[in-house]
């Protein structure tokens, strides 16, 4: 990004200053004029959808922090004013939980586009794995704000999830403790949830900065999967797809107002309005839905160290797909059988969910075993061998080729 | 500067690495503050002990008391359970130690010694299961004692499914260890200090 042309502005304040510091000479090159390739989908719209979400949960969560008390004695009761006493406390409350579970919504469905366009492929390897790295921030962002309301539900999960690391040989203990602060999960833990809950939101506008740095470098994978080769081949970003995202975040925004004014609850669990209580474990204690296929993986390897292993190699096995995938052609229009392969992926993950929401008994037990050897059968063993036996179709030499019509009727048109 | 005195190293090169070596080490010594303050801090180390009063657990009652923020199990145990954890061979036992605070890491896990000064009637442990730390359910699970159609002893952890058997000790499911028991003494025929 450093060493963009420098626009010459007209207006001699503008030309003044962007003589001075080329932010001006940046916005024009990478948000008005920045070549993006003609034929992207509403699948492409996702990354402006999550910018939106960033902000829409930074935004209420400093609001929210005018009101809250990270205390153990009042943090819960905090939240019920915020909800009851403060003016409009209620929905912008809701639109934090809410939005949380829409963020990882719009994410999983972003990374799926990634998965079936291939847009981990070289040249885009390194946005690829930092986008890996900004869902894992993002995780724990989500894991450490759901914490703070201090009900049951966030208190046994603070307390499972934190003894994760006391699956770590020979150092498990004395790392729990430290991250508790003390010998349960107290008001230290609290407190110290709460200062990083405010902290890894800004971390990930950097993350996201440098994924939009990386992006902007080869610039924007397109549906057919073929690199821009000409201006034929791209639209500016402004007006074409500012308007194009902004209609798909406007129909996104009404999928999440359904949410936050009808069902505010839904996604989340009845059990977290009951104060937290240290002595009592509640019946089932699931997480929300977007960790629930983790959850599964988990819980379906009977070995604690192995299971923690599973679950955080779950995701870490992503930063590896660059290198599993075998395939040269990007896009799965064009590769039939990892397009089968990739649904079949869909339709595990989800599987995964259901099976994390249910007790780890009976059926579900060896439904959750069979999933989760899937999911890493997909990654390990199924991408890499499809990329080599498969025949993929024939892809078209560009894009413009693929969705202008041919020059010929252009000029019957004339 | 020559190529070649540049491969062998200069004086110049000497500092170089030296002064960037006692840099490092000075940022990992200013880092360990910002480390070590997440640790229990004086406050929470200080309420290192309670004491409890047995005499009021009547035979098959168990209370929780809680220490350091967590659970305590005390169990009066009945003779069925003692009997039902003394018959289990300890080859059958998923984890073989003690896990007693007051006994030697090498302590086998006999019921005699899960508990302390051969009182085996009382069961005094952590209800933190060493899976992932929820508490579980008492007169729960696979190995609870049935007589008269009542439930005695043996505990179930209804996050991951996890089974304690009278004594305490994992017998199925994810967990890897029995339940601690923690460091406690008779202070008088009925009174514990526990820590």
């Amino acid at each position: 990004m450093a060493e963009h042309e420098r626009h010459e502005f007209k207006n001699p304040v503008a030309r003044w200053f962007d003589s001075r510091l080329p932010i001006l000479s940046l916005a024009k090159g990478h948000v008005i004029d920045f070549p993006t390739p003609r034929n992207l989908n509403y699948f492409w719209t996702f990354g402006g959808i999550l910018a939106v979400m960033l902000v829409v949960q930074i935004v209420t969560g400093v609001v929210l922090v005018m009101h809250f008390t990270p205390h153990v004695d009042f943090a819960f009761d905090s939240i019920e004013a915020i909800r009851r006493d403060v003016n409009y406390g209620n929905i912008i409350q809701k639109m934090h939980t809410v939005g949380a579970s829409m963020f990882f919504l719009a994410v999983y469905i972003h990374i799926f586009r990634g998965l079936y366009y291939g847009s981990y492929k070289a040249p885009r390897e390194v946005l690829w794995m930092i986008g890996v790295l900004i869902l894992l921030v993002m995780m724990a962002t989500a894991f450490l704000g759901y914490v703070l309301p201090w009900g049951q539900m966030s208190f046994w999960a603070a307390k499972v999830i934190t003894n994760l690391f006391s699956a770590v040989p020979f150092f498990g203990d004395t790392i729990v403790t430290w991250l508790w602060g003390g010998y349960s999960v107290d008001n230290p833990t609290l407190n110290r949830f709460f200062s990083l809950h405010y902290l890894l939101p800004f971390v990930l506008v950097g993350l996201v900065f440098l994924h939009i740095w990386a992006l902007h470098v080869p610039g924007n994978n397109n549906p057919l999967g073929v690199e821009v080769q000409s201006g034929q081949d791209t639209v500016p970003f402004h007006p074409y797809y500012t308007l194009k995202d902004t209609y798909a975040i406007v129909v996104f925004l009404l999928l999440f107002a359904a949410f936050m004014f009808f069902a505010p609850d839904y996604l989340g669990h009845p059990i977290n309005y009951a104060k937290a209580n240290p002595l009592v474990t509640p019946q089932h204690i699931v997480p929300e839905w977007y960790f629930l296929p983790y959850y599964a993986i988990l819980r379906s390897i009977p070995d604690k160290l192995l299971g923690v292993i599973a679950m955080f190699g779950s995701i870490l096995v992503l930063f590896a797909l660059p290198w599993l995938d075998t395939s040269k052609v990007r896009s799965a229009n064009y590769r039939p059988v990892y397009r089968q392969f990739f649904w079949l992926l869909v339709i595990d993950s989800i599987l995964l969910g259901i099976v994390g929401s249910n007790p780890p008994e009976g059926a579900w037990l060896t439904i959750g075993r069979i999933a989760t050897a899937y999911y890493f059968l997909h990654f390990l063993v199924i991408v890499p061998l499809v990329g080599f036996l498969e025949v993929p179709r024939p892809v078209p030499a560009s894009i413009s080729e693929a969705v202008l019509p041919p020059r010929s009727e252009l000029r019957a048109a004339e | 500067m020559s190529t070649a005195e540049a491969a062998e190293g200069t004086r110049r090169d000497f500092l170089y690495i030296a002064t960037g070596a006692v840099g490092v080490v000075g940022a990992a010594f200013a880092l360990w503050p910002f480390i070590d303050q997440m640790n229990p801090d004086a406050s929470v180390r200080a309420l290192a002990s309670i004491e409890v009063d047995l005499a009021p657990v009547a035979v098959g009652q168990a209370i929780t008391v809680k220490w350091r923020g967590n659970p305590v199990f005390i169990r009066h145990r009945t003779p069925p359970e003692i009997e039902a954890a003394k018959k289990v061979p300890l080859d059958d036992l998923v984890d073989g130690e003690a896990r007693n605070a007051n006994l030697p890491d090498s302590a086998p896990a006999t019921d005699e010694n899960r508990v302390v000064g051969g009182k085996e009637n009382m069961l005094v442990m952590l209800g933190v299961c060493t899976h992932l730390g929820c508490v579980p359910i008492g007169n729960e699970g696979d190995y609870t004692v049935v007589e008269n159609n009542v439930k005695m002893g043996g505990w179930f952890c209804p996050c991951h499914g996890s089974h304690y058997d009278t004594a305490g000790r994992i017998r199925k499911g994810p967990a890897p260890e029995n339940l601690h028991v923690p460091q406690y003494a008779y202070i008088s025929d009925t009174k514990i200090r526990i820590g």
